[in-house]
């Protein structure tokens, strides 16, 4: 039989059966996909329900964002399993006492949520374009209209009711579906590296700042790809929420990391000589410096300086792109760093990187990819766009 | 439950599966009315039960012992696993290994090695047959012992917690299998095992681990590995029958299990063991 597998290098002493990793790229996808769809509805949610108004310009492409982002987030667990087409063995007989048998559940319920959100917040345009249009595209908007074509004063009330509703509903699902990607690894005692009672939290949050990061860039990317002025008071609001989740997520993590060196249970010596090797560059340089504390010192100083205009866009921009990165390594030091570290406590592994195949590099990358090029498509069909904005506000 | 209901159990769910999509195919929605009569139906189709003749599951209670004090570091329990059980033959996936411990003077810690380590490979020639290398015959070794690894069948297995299809579980007689029809490979029991007794079948695509050797047990026989060793330092029996090898294991030793503190409560015990065992 052809070898399907990718033997892992190792120091130490490591089961004999670690030497071949569970988890790959994909599983550093999933949860990064999972949490740019919480992050994102968040900063929906910020207008919708507690009712931001300086948000307004992109609490329409938030939606759509989360929207097109949580369409993809089966996909990595799909490629991963060894037998996706029994993957509704997991919804159509579901194992309780099992985190990920929930999966299903959570998401099914979730972008079911999200179409329903969209299809009322879009539904005035779409029973314009319905009117309006003659060709092919007028009865694409009819279909999705779904007979639904009062636009009245009244019914446009009782559309914001269900937004609303939605919207108060959504936060909790989508935070709970995070949060529940954080107790998978969270729940693990195999894996001192996972296994603490923070990770649904840090999930949680850097979840909530991968979204919001990832609004501020396309949000600033889509406005001067459509040769529109900038909303700097959106940009700069969402920059403020930026800076409050960021330092409370580094502090949380550091919480975490804290506790589990401070407690020194069985393996803490591996898991020290990894962070202080291994981990260097991808933890402390990376994750930690270059993602998290230098997107605060810009941000910090911007605050303080009381920078505005073009500047404060691009810093923020800047910041945001830094945060993104962070998260990104973040899920990667927690998915393929815990399995990096043996369970037996006496070995360290070296990932073995997989460029092509089902599992490999490209296809993880392509799976992050889709969700940007659907999200392109859509906006084109539902436009989000706010453009009338305070004077004030814009910037070139 | 004896084996033919475990049987039927899995034919059952798996009907609730076709049943539902067979109803969504319909366009009609699937109660759990509808789905009643086709379970029933699917679980009492004979041609569906396979039986094992004169064995009642709920009789037994099976564990396993190791004596790690008399263990050789032979392998042969280890190559008699892989032949019995189509194991894949490389140094990567084991239903049962051995570990080295070698203490040598002057240093705290032990060295730990198993025949899958690349020396022990190397010196063996063959990744497919298993021995330990004479690595340490130039050092002052003060204390050496072998121990035997396999899955612990845990009373409380986190394996089968975390399975999300219900596709690994616990038999009535002590055993924790897998339904290799019904797995999906995912690999969430690979990472939940402290033992690092799983692995994933790549041929199959679904995860794999020692059965106590099932086919075998059930029939009066032991596993291979028990049945292998040349210095019996593998023992397993029934815990039911108080005149069985493993109760007298049992009951004349002190007996321990590997990782306590997980909860997991083992059923395979050792004797011998040192400080430096993981």
């Amino acid at each position: 039989m052809e070898q399907q597998f990718l033997p892992a290098v190792y120091t130490g002493f490591v089961y004999p059966n670690e030497t071949v990793f569970p988890w790959g790229v994909l599983i550093v996808v999933y949860p990064y996909l999972t949490g740019l769809v919480a992050g994102a509805f968040t900063v929906s949610s910020l207008y919708q329900v507690f009712g931001l108004r300086q948000l307004r310009p992109v609490a329409h492409l938030a939606l759509i964002t989360s929207l097109c982002c949580m369409i993809f987030v089966p996909s990595p667990l799909l490629l991963h399993l060894g037998h996706a087409e029994r993957a509704f063995n997991a919804v159509f007989t579901p194992h309780w006492s099992s985190a990920m048998a929930m999966f299903g559940y959570f998401a099914g319920f979730y972008i079911i949520l999200l179409l329903l959100e969209t299809w009322f917040v879009f539904r005035p345009y779409m029973v314009e374009q319905a009117t309006l249009r003659k060709d092919w595209l007028g009865k694409v908007y009819n279909i999705f209209c779904l007979g639904s074509h009062d636009v009245s004063e009244k019914a446009l009330a009782a559309d914001k009711k269900w937004i609303f509703a939605l919207a108060i509903i959504g936060i909790p699902s989508a935070h709970g579906l995070h949060g529940y990607v954080g107790f998978i690894f969270g729940s693990l005692k195999s894996r001192e590296w996972w296994s603490s009672d923070l990770m649904p939290l840090i999930f949680l949050f850097s979840a909530i700042i991968s979204g919001v990061a990832l609004l501020i860039v396309i949000y600033i990317v889509s406005c001067k790809l459509r040769r529109v002025p900038v909303d700097v008071a959106c940009v700069k609001g969402m920059g403020y929420t930026l800076w409050g989740f960021v330092m409370f997520t580094l502090l949380l993590e550091g919480v975490e990391f804290g506790s589990l060196t401070y407690k020194g249970r069985e393996g803490i010596d591996m898991i020290l000589l990894f962070v202080t090797t291994r981990l260097v560059i991808p933890f402390f340089v990376l994750q930690f410096t270059i993602g998290a504390v230098v997107p605060i010192l810009i941000l910090s100083f911007m605050f303080w300086h009381g920078t505005t205009g073009r500047r404060l866009v691009t810093g923020i921009l800047l910041s945001a792109l830094l945060v993104l990165f962070n998260v990104i390594m973040m899920r990667f030091n927690v998915v393929i760093g815990g399995q990096e570290i043996a369970k037996t406590g006496k070995g360290l592994l070296y990932f073995p990187w997989e460029i092509f195949g089902r599992e490999g590099v490209l296809a993880a990358a392509g799976v992050l990819t889709a969700p940007f090029v659907l999200l392109s498509l859509l906006v084109r069909l539902l436009p989000p766009w706010h453009d009338e904005i305070d004077p004030d506000h814009a910037t070139a | 439950m004896d084996d033919r209901k475990l049987l039927e159990h899995k034919v059952a769910r798996r009907s609730v599966l076709g049943g539902l999509a067979a109803s969504l195919a319909a366009g009609v929605a699937a109660t759990a009315d509808t789905l009643a009569p086709k379970v029933a139906q699917a679980a009492t189709a004979p041609a569906e039960v396979p039986s094992i003749p004169g064995y009642d599951w709920s009789k037994h209670a099976w564990a396993y012992g190791v004596d790690a004090t008399k263990c050789i570091g032979c392998l042969r329990c280890v190559e008699a696993c892989k032949a019995e059980n189509d194991v894949a033959r490389d140094p990567h996936h084991f239903r049962t290994w051995v570990e080295r411990y070698v203490e040598i003077e002057g240093e705290e810690t032990a060295r730990i090695d198993s025949q899958a380590d690349p020396v022990n490979i190397a010196a063996s020639s063959s990744e497919g047959t298993y021995r330990f290398a004479d690595r340490y015959k130039d050092e002052k070794v003060h204390k050496a012992f072998f121990v035997p690894k396999l899955c612990n069948h845990c009373t409380h297995p986190a394996c089968v917690q975390v399975c999300p299809t219900g596709a690994t579980f616990k038999t009535d007689d002590g055993v924790v299998v897998i339904d290799h029809t019904y797995c999906i490979g995912c690999q969430y029991c690979v990472q939940a095992c402290p033992y690092g007794a799983r692995f994933f079948n790549a041929e199959l695509q679904v995860t794999d681990k020692c059965t106590w050797c099932y086919h075998r047990i059930t029939k009066g026989l032991q596993p291979a590995c028990v049945e292998v060793c040349p210095v019996e330092a593998r023992i397993f029996g029934d815990r039911n029958d108080k005149n069985s090898a493993i109760s007298k294991f049992i009951a004349d030793n002190r007996v321990t299990v590997l990782r306590p503190e997980t909860g997991n409560a083992p059923n395979v015990f050792y004797v011998g063991l040192d400080k430096e065992v993981i």
